[in-house]
């Protein structure tokens, strides 16, 4: 392969609300079965990416325990492998990353030892599937110096906490603008970028000398008259997640078979770490309709138009409606939840009454489990 | 210097006849269970959960489906730098190249593999139980009664006794008489086919039966031990294990399962179950769908109604079919309209609409009423069937079949229906 891969995963979002106090956005549960750095970790292997390094700093520790070991993604190699580098003091450097071009120059040397011409850099927070190699097809082609891969979005869609680019006849970027106030393009950056191993040193290097900190700001937006920077507009899914709602509408477009077909039957696949679970197991009471069910759940009440994630527990008489219930939950008897996310290993007493008026509501509950 | 205190065997090269179609395409320790697992999955996680961390799988019978399944042991974390899990098939020598011809002549033709790892102890084992078992409690038992040989024995109601191998014991646990099938049997305690083994006395009893035919562990070692007045001592296992030998107690066995709180629980997290997971995606219940207590794997996606069953991964169930009393095993697809009643449909089949199962009277199967009886409906793996058919009871169905095979759209109680497979 023509490239390594770096997946920045450090960053918290007051966007994700109470969702991130615990964890790294990289590491939020996509989908049932997945976390949301599968995708670009799967992406990286399906693209043949064989050495891939995961940047990460922010509450770092459920995506560490996910990202225990590499086989799951197939980086267990001889050559290559998946390196997870979080900051360390050094001689010259006793800060945390201060931005994603600072984590980048913090871990330099794992660059400078590569011989991979190119470095495919993505976020952990993307749900999406794509084929590096046409990317960097393409950014050959054009003779750029970075390619950013982009995402046309629907008009109505609020743009406002992404990247916002505009590009010429020729795909160059002409404008880029992050999350601006008011915007009249709705074409955003994905957070992918395909750049030279060289180049990148370069401008890395120059970045810390001048004391700047951040890829988009200092690297691409500043350099985007002097560099040439294009624009890759990729087709089919994608979506961040890393906002409440859009964790919320990402998820809850798994419940369509379109979007179920795209990712979880065409190939490629997207690869997590199993869980060793059991079969989901459906008791006298139960009445699932229109959700997803993960391994490991046992279901004794109603669930409708929701996804269960791994290894929750739904009591009798339990009424679900429209939620996201994440891993390992336990919902006590004659528990109503409509329109909420119960954030993972939550316990829920009996007769609990939990419903999202206008905004999906974000349940926290820390009981006992075995005292109930 | 390499040395394993206890190294496992695992007898998985047995054909198992009686689960019909099921075992025509893999032996029987391949075959599913339980919605996820397969057999051998069982006494596989009870070696790594006993901290036995080196396992000789032997395979014979059709061991394709078994090799791909156990491949480098990864789900059981049997990959290991020294020990791990190594399939072991017969393989050519010099001279007096053979089948492995009984459970112990396998044993014997592996004593190199054995030795390699310098063991004090032999576990033997077979690939076709239901259970979850500390072996080393057992090895335990085998050191502190100082014995030469262990065998897990478990109290069967006495008036079945007469089914099993029996083992009569003294009060020190000692055992006194072995009775095979005995019609006045004088004890409960059945042989589970389990036993522990000190090295030495195991490799001496292997090599002095060397030219034994079709040597065998019940039949000739353990009597040969016996008879040289060896210490044999019986372990007293009280849990639940199921021999899931044949279509019946197969069926039965995943039923139950299903139970609200089943005797046999996959759901508690101390001693998991571990097996190789190809499918990672979430099961889909649609908003027609109706599911009632049932077991069903991952990446599932059901538009009808399910009740009463066990429902492998990957399967799907198109919108108007109704599953009762049956288990369907992985990534086998029924069209719409259909009425699936107590039916074992194997792995990668097709059914097509409006197909029903299990209609008509009881009749026992022509070819083979020993295998397909129990009023079950079977089907093989990788099977077709076609729409608009009713499959009667006591059948099996293997290969891929057309509307001609099925006179008036029917296939009869008691009717064999193979095209395909090593019993065409």
């Amino acid at each position: 392969m023509r490239a390594v891969g770096i997946i920045l995963a450090g960053g918290n979002n007051h966007r994700m609300k109470e969702l991130s106090n615990k964890r790294a956005i990289a590491a939020m549960p996509i989908a049932g079965s997945y976390r949301s750095i599968d995708f670009a970790l799967s992406n990286m292997t399906n693209s043949g990416v064989q050495k891939v390094a995961v940047l990460t700093q922010y509450n770092a520790r459920s995506l560490n325990e996910h990202l225990s070991s590499s086989k799951w993604w197939n980086f267990g190699r001889k050559q290559g492998g998946m390196f997870v580098f979080t900051p360390t003091i050094t001689k010259e450097n006793s800060f945390w990353y201060q931005g994603t071009a600072d984590a980048i120059y913090q871990n330099l040397d794992f660059l400078k030892r590569c011989h991979e011409p190119y470095v495919i850099i993505a976020s952990g927070d993307g749900v999406y599937k794509l084929d590096y190699n046409k990317v960097l097809e393409y950014h050959i082609q054009k003779k750029a110096d970075i390619t950013v891969v982009c995402k046309e979005l629907p008009p109505e869609e609020d743009v406002t906490r992404f990247g916002v680019l505009k590009m010429n006849e020729d795909c160059r970027i002409e404008e880029f603008e992050e999350k601006p106030m008011v915007s009249n393009s709705n074409i955003v950056s994905t957070g992918v970028y395909v750049i030279r191993r060289r180049q990148l040193i370069e401008l890395v290097e120059r970045c810390a000398q001048e004391d700047r900190y951040d890829f988009v700001k200092d690297i691409l937006i500043r350099y985007k008259n002097l560099k040439r920077i294009y624009g890759y507009k990729m087709q089919g899914y994608w979506n961040n997640i890393a906002a409440v709602d859009s964790y919320y509408r990402t998820n809850m477009d798994f419940l369509k078979p379109e979007v179920r077909n795209y990712f979880f039957h065409q190939y490629p696949d997207i690869y997590s770490k199993v869980d060793d679970l059991p079969p989901a197991k459906y008791n006298p009471g139960s009445d699932v309709r229109n959700s997803l069910v993960s391994a490991g759940c046992i279901i004794n009440g109603t669930v409708e138009n929701s996804i269960l994630f791994k290894k929750v527990f739904v009591g009798e008489n339990c009424v679900i409606k429209n939620s996201i219930i994440l891993n390992d939950v336990y919902l006590g008897d004659n528990t109503h939840i409509e329109n909420c996310i119960v954030e993972s290993r939550d316990t829920i007493r009996a007769n609990s009454y939990h419903v999202g008026e206008d905004d999906i509501k974000i349940v926290i509950e820390k009981n006992e489990r075995y005292v109930l | 210097m390499i040395k394993k205190e206890m190294i496992a065997m695992l007898l998985a090269g047995g054909q198992g006849s009686r689960l019909g179609v099921l075992t025509a395409k893999m032996a029987k320790p391949a075959v599913a269970f339980g919605g996820k697992y397969r057999i051998i999955d069982f006494p596989l996680s009870n070696c790594i959960n006993s901290g036995v961390d080196t396992v000789g799988v032997l395979t014979q019978y059709q061991p394709l489906r078994l090799n791909t399944h156990i491949g480098i042991g990864i789900p059981w974390d049997l990959d290991r730098n020294i020990g791990g899990v190594t399939v072991l098939p017969p393989y050519e020598k010099s001279e007096n190249s053979e089948w492995y011809t009984g459970t112990a002549n396998a044993i014997y033709q592996n004593l190199n593999y054995m030795e390699n790892y310098n063991p004090d102890y032999v576990l033997i084992l077979s690939g076709d139980h239901i259970y979850k078992m500390d072996y080393e409690v057992m090895l335990d038992f085998h050191k502190a009664n100082n014995a030469d040989v262990t065998i897990a024995v478990m109290p069967v109601p006495m008036e079945e006794a007469s089914r099993f191998g029996i083992v009569v014991t003294d009060d020190k646990a000692q055992i006194t008489e072995f009775q095979e099938k005995p019609e006045h049997p004088s004890s409960n305690l059945a042989s589970m086919g389990i036993y522990i083994f000190s090295w030495k006395v195991l490799k001496e009893a292997l090599v002095t039966l060397k030219d034994q035919s079709n040597c065998d562990f019940g039949k000739h070692v353990i009597p040969y031990c016996f008879e040289q007045g060896k210490k044999l001592v019986a372990y007293e296992y009280n849990g639940y294990w199921k021999d899931v030998g044949t279509l019946g107690s197969y069926w039965e066995a995943n039923m139950e399962l299903i139970d609200i709180i089943p005797e046999f629980n996959l759901y508690e997290e101390f001693w998991k179950i571990y097996t190789s997971s190809e499918i990672i995606p979430p099961q889909y219940i649609s908003a027609e769908a109706k599911i009632g207590r049932s077991i069903i794997g991952d990446g599932a996606e059901i538009y009808g109604e399910v009740e009463n069953s066990v429902i492998g991964p990957g399967v799907v169930i198109g919108k108007g079919t109704v599953v009762r009393d049956s288990i369907i095993m992985k990534e086998t697809t029924i069209g719409e309209g259909c009425t699936i009643d107590r039916s074992v449909i194997a792995e990668n089949v097709t059914v097509g609409d409006h197909v029903e199962t299990n209609v008509g009277e009881d009749i026992p199967n022509k070819l083979k009423p020993k295998v397909y009886s129990f009023s079950l409906t079977t089907i093989g793996g990788g099977s077709v069937i076609p729409a608009n058919v009713k499959i009667g009871k006591n059948t099996a169905i293997s290969g891929e079949t057309t509307p001609e095979d099925y006179p008036d759209g029917v296939l009869e109680s008691g009717e064999t229906l193979i095209k395909e497979g090593d019993l065409a």
